[in-house]
């Protein structure tokens, strides 16, 4: 063998090496098996069948401890009323804990409008919760490592680690985190996390009267949720953030923010 | 050399950190399976809240008791309700807590029977009154029977 044929070789052999290595790395054969999920949370809201009743809210606020008289919920219900003049407004009264029980929309700062029925187009309520996002942007941002995904797609906050520094929530898009009142750290929708592990459905699920709220698995094709979001027009929240939401919505309307 | 001196003082605390920190962070903090970016945690937290305490108990758990009354329910408008909508999360109940803190109020009736003239939304079709017309500050329980909606007492 002369030099140059031992530097072929030498080159050669290095860069099918490198190749090998490089392929592993990218793909991991080891870690695929570990990687598959049999399940993928995903929620379903029906904007057409919600009647604002507010149930939802206060199952929620008791089944997860959220002090009942706070401003904050970790699922709410906005009221949209879109009159022939073309404008929107908007009210979530008090998380809407206590149900939407006047016609007055709430402005805010103690005024309030008066909308007489002959002035609506439209009118409607949409129910809101924690997307649970694909890539949530809630995890990227925070420094200790106190959020996280499961394996099956919740984003849950670690109270123990949590120190209380707010970025989560500035990171939200959807605005669905806040601090809890009394332990102080981050706070969050995690679709009720203790109850759907248990079979059970989400709090805010069981108490909806007009079953406009449905929790699925996206891995199971045969679950009537993931049939629904499979083969009807459905709709996200902020799809140009690229969170790439898992909360589903049928009837959502571009007034809806 | 004693200018090295703040060197090694430097290394000496970040040692001291290392080795603190073998006894702070527990072995399960680490990358998980959503991968650096979005599953760096404490895996034991996953467990911490699947034990959270489950309060809305559902229809099922007030049946085994409740079975009459579930039935009057039942056969009435209002079998779409949850018995603890109105009657308080069961917990667990009867033997913590003996009693429910039963929302009996106007108020509770309102959410759904307030008269809301939205099209688009289901609500409109829901028997509705204007709470202001309709014996204001009155008790609806007084005269309508919740169990059977569609009744008078």
């Amino acid at each position: 063998m002369n030099r140059r044929d031992f530097l072929k070789f030498a080159l050669r052999g290095s860069a099918a090496l490198a190749l090998a290595k490089g392929l592993d790395e990218i793909f991991q054969p080891a870690a695929l098996p570990a990687s598959w999920q049999p399940v993928r949370w995903v929620f379903l809201v029906d904007t057409y069948k919600c009647i604002g009743c507010g149930f939802c809210v206060k199952a929620c606020k008791l089944e997860n401890e959220i002090p009942f008289e706070a401003n904050v919920s970790r699922t709410w219900v906005e009221r949209y009323v879109v009159t022939k003049e073309g404008k929107v407004f908007a009210d979530t009264p008090q998380e809407a804990r206590n149900g939407f029980i006047t016609d007055r929309v709430d402005l805010g700062k103690d005024r309030y409008r008066d909308i007489p029925k002959e002035k609506i187009d439209k009118a409607f309520f949409v129910p809101k919760l924690c997307n649970q996002c694909e890539k949530p942007p809630c995890v990227q941002v925070c420094p200790v490592g106190a959020t996280y995904q499961t394996p099956d797609g919740v984003v849950l906050v670690d109270r123990q680690w949590c120190i209380g520094c707010g970025y989560c929530i500035m990171a939200c898009p959807y605005g669905m985190r806040f601090f809890h009142p009394v332990y102080h750290v981050a706070e969050k929708c995690n679709f009720c996390y203790h109850r759907i592990n248990k079979g059970m459905k989400p709090a805010c699920v069981s108490a909806c009267p007009m079953e406009a709220r449905k929790i699925g698995n996206l891995k199971e094709p045969e679950d009537p949720v993931t049939k629904i979001i499979r083969t009807q027009r459905v709709e996200i929240h902020k799809g140009e953030y690229g969170t790439k939401p898992q909360v589903y919505y049928l009837g959502l309307s571009e007034e809806v923010r | 050399m004693h200018v090295l001196r703040p060197l090694y003082v430097v290394l000496a605390l970040a040692g001291m950190i290392l080795i603190a920190r073998i006894f702070v962070v527990p072995e399960d903090f680490g990358i998980h399976e959503k991968g650096y970016m979005y599953g760096w945690y404490r895996k034991a937290n996953e467990e911490e809240w699947k034990a959270f305490k489950v309060k809305y108990q559902g229809k099922e758990y007030c049946q085994d008791c409740h079975a009459q009354l579930e039935q009057e329910v039942r056969s009435s408008r209002h079998n779409i309700i949850e018995c603890e909508n109105c009657h308080g999360p069961a917990l667990e109940h009867p033997s913590d807590p003996q009693k429910l803190t039963i929302d009996r109020s106007r108020e509770l009736c309102l959410r759904c029977h307030t008269y809301l003239p939205y099209p688009t939304s289901k609500r409109s079709e829901i028997k509705g009154i204007d709470p202001n017309q309709h014996n204001p500050g009155g008790e609806c329980v007084v005269c309508h029977n919740p169990h059977q909606a569609s009744k008078p007492r």
